[in-house]
């Protein structure tokens, strides 16, 4: 079985080249086959996999080939399987496949079916070569990969400029991440000589000091890319516009599996970040910004899918605060709970966009509860465990996280603090989003019944929700055991406490006295505040301003090619004198032989007047 | 060999007279024909003074370069003979002037 498990990335790949290939000639059934098909078996696979690894947890290596060597520079081909890539390949493949299983509805009336389902299986490939990956060439491989892939999916409808112009921001603005990355690759194989993450790891716990001024380089550098790839401050503008793409896209690559790449990159580099400790500080403070920032955005947002942007945001927010304090387990888990329930919150808005024909406003919306009981369960239950109400799963995830947090020697109880304040907002906007979108007058009706296609996945993320908060994750023997000291008891009660008044409050803003609400959080552009949080703290203008803008102008300057000018003065000055004379190209032989004899008689003169000495010499 | 009556510096006068005239006409004058003519007075001045410079130092040179200039007039002749032809047949003229599709 072990043998095989090149197969798991190879099976979507082929299905995507397939589909690319004959992308006009197939039907739609024969598409949604190949494209559901290759990752559910890709999925089967990985759960025996799973189970064989869980009976016999060692470490499988599997190299397939030399991909290129030139001196020092040897990258394999070769996969690396332990308990961390075991839980990302479960996710990747279970949930890809619920939502491929969602896309042949939610596409079905698509003309681009068999490109959609070419490019998303392309994504799960690309996505499985990076969580496999033994060595960080081929990771980089795979991190490119879902880029390109995300960018295409963001601009799938490409026929409204809109949606190219986020899919580009979406590429460029991950681009800058992934090139400091790549520059942290560079200054790793500078220093090592090897880019296999097993031998990298460790002969920089061999070498390096703790707090070295070149690991926290490398360490910052890769932090870099994994902010660009998870959508982190300063990088994380690209993540609310990427929402341009077809909503189960955003489920899989803007929610559940590529936006957490950053995440398991630094996870599986933490050997190497433990060595700096300034890195590590740093992504504990950008992850409980990140997280703040992003949760006071989503709670005035008006579009139902940039609220769950912007709580993906803030979730991974929470992960980077759990990678910063060094509990690299708890980071691990809420990635894997917060694939469940925000993959369900995108497929019930997916449902609920289905059925309203394509209505985003959430206030277009409203006592959906009694017309969609499945898209409400599924909210009800995803919103719980986004808000981590006690029992779901995110409540299990997220608790862990604080109280490592509290538990950091220096800074902790502000880190606690901030991730506190954090799930307040977050329970504050994830059951505004629920009070407005399913309860209250009915504002649109919905226009179809979602089939079993779609229900399917949705009730199985929501189990998942519920009860994926009791897994134990295989990761014991990957990370260093954390020594849990039992934090005081008014910090756990507060940390579960903390969320339910979120519920509360919203639950008085919105049911009990709708009129009270304030404008604040209602209609974004009435106060100055609510409109400032709506743009995302306006960062887009800002970097507009000091980035876009210069280098626009800078282009806009060189498209008239101001270096050019001086050769252009060259030719210019050659075409005059070339006019100039072929005036005296008359045609007139006579004129032709009086100009010799003039310029003879020049020269006799010439001849003439110099001195002897000269015309001697 | 007797002494030469006639000094060098007259024969050069009219040498340079003459390819003075010659050249003037080949300046002046619009006609092919009368060109072509032109030329020949060049050539035969400056054979003249072949012809004195030879008689002056007593050398055989100047009068082989004389039969040379001869043969090259006569060659010249034919060809610019052929190529009045053609002017003629081409422009219907002779004049030099309405041959100047070469222009700038």
């Amino acid at each position: 079985m072990q043998e095989f498990i090149w197969l798991i990335p190879l099976l979507p790949l082929l299905s995507a080249i397939f589909l690319m290939g004959f992308s006009s000639k197939l039907p739609p059934n024969l598409v949604a086959c190949f494209g559901t098909g290759s990752v559910g078996l890709s999925a089967f696979l990985t759960c025996n996999l799973t189970l064989g690894y869980l009976k016999d947890p060692d470490l499988l290596t599997v190299t397939l080939w030399t991909w290129m060597r030139v001196s020092d520079l040897n990258a394999n081909v070769g996969f690396h399987i332990d308990g961390l890539t075991i839980v990302m390949m479960m996710i990747i493949t279970c949930v890809g496949f619920l939502i491929h299983l969602f896309s042949c509805e939610f596409m079905a009336h698509d003309k681009s079916y068999a490109r959609y389902f070419a490019y998303l299986n392309m994504f799960v490939s690309a996505m499985l070569v990076l969580v496999m990956s033994d060595n960080l060439l081929l990771l980089y491989l795979g991190w490119e990969g879902v880029g390109v892939c995300s960018y295409l999916l963001v601009g799938f409808w490409y026929q409204h400029s809109s949606n190219g112009r986020a899919a580009r921001k979406a590429f460029i603005v991950t681009r800058i991440g992934d090139t400091a990355m790549m520059l942290g690759l560079l200054v790793l194989f500078t220093e090592f000589r090897t880019l296999d993450i097993q031998s990298l790891v460790s002969s920089a716990q061999a070498r390096w000091q703790t707090g070295e001024f070149i690991s926290t380089l490398a360490c910052l550098l890769l932090l870099a890319g994994a902010a660009g790839k998870s959508a982190q401050f300063p990088l994380h503008t690209w993540l609310p516009d990427a929402m341009a793409g077809p909503t189960p896209v955003s489920a899989l690559i803007h929610a559940a599996t590529m936006v957490t790449a950053g995440v398991y990159l630094i996870a599986r580099m933490h050997g190497l970040f433990i060595i700096s400790p300034h890195a590590l500080l740093a992504i504990a403070f950008i992850g409980v910004g990140t997280s703040l920032m992003a949760a006071f955005s989503a709670l005035v947002q008006t579009d139902i899918k940039r609220i769950l942007a912007y709580s993906t945001i803030s979730q991974i927010g929470y992960m980077f605060l759990a990678l910063g304090v060094g509990a690299w387990g708890a980071a691990v888990f809420h990635l894997m709970t917060h694939a469940f329930f925000k993959a369900l919150l995108f497929l019930g808005s997916g449902a609920i966009i289905h059925c309203l024909h394509h209505e985003h406003d959430i206030f277009k919306m409203g006592g959906l509860w009694r017309r969609m009981p499945i898209t409400f369960a599924s909210f009800l239950i995803g919103c719980s465990a986004l808000a981590a109400l006690p029992f779901t799963s995110g409540f299990f995830s997220k608790d862990l996280i604080l109280l490592s947090a509290y538990q950091l020697k220096e800074f902790g109880p502000i880190l606690w603090a901030g991730g506190l304040l954090g799930a307040l907002v977050t329970a504050l906007y994830s059951f505004r989003l629920v009070f407005i979108v399913f309860f209250g007058p009915i504002q649109t009706f919905p226009d179809k019944e979602n089939g079993w296609k779609i229900s399917l996945p949705l009730i199985t993320l929501c189990i998942l929700s519920l009860i994926g908060g009791y897994f134990t994750l295989p990761l014991n023997s990957l990370f260093p055991i954390e020594q849990m000291r039992h934090p005081a008891l008014w910090v756990e009660v507060v940390s579960i406490i903390t969320p339910l008044l979120g519920v509360l409050i919203a639950y008085m803003l919105f049911i009990r006295g709708p009129t009270r609400v304030p404008k604040l959080l209602t209609s974004p552009h009435e106060n100055r505040l609510s409109h400032f949080l709506f743009l995302g703290w306006k960062l887009d203008e800002l970097y507009d301003r000091i980035l876009v803008l210069p280098y626009t102008h800078l282009t806009s300057i060189l498209l008239h090619e101001p270096i050019d000018k001086l050769y252009n003065a060259v030719v210019l000055l050659n075409q005059k004198l070339h006019a100039l004379f072929s005036l005296s190209q008359s045609g007139h032989m006579r004129w032709y032989v009086v100009s010799i004899v003039i310029g003879f008689i020049m020269l006799l003169g010439i001849a003439i007047t110099i001195p002897k000495g000269l015309s001697q010499w | 060999m007797q002494e030469l009556t006639v000094p060098l510096n007259h024969v050069l006068f009219v040498s340079t007279l003459l390819f003075t005239i010659g050249m003037l006409g080949l300046m002046i004058r619009r006609n092919i024909i009368f060109i072509l003519m032109s030329l020949e007075v060049m050539l035969n001045a400056s054979a003249l003074a072949f012809i004195a410079a030879g008689a002056h130092w007593g050398q055989p040179d100047g009068q082989v370069i004389f039969l040379l200039i001869l043969s090259v007039a006569a060659a010249e002749v034919a060809v610019g003979l052929g190529l009045v032809l053609q002017i003629q047949k081409r422009f219907k003229t002779l004049d030099m002037d309405n041959a100047n599709r070469m222009r700038g």
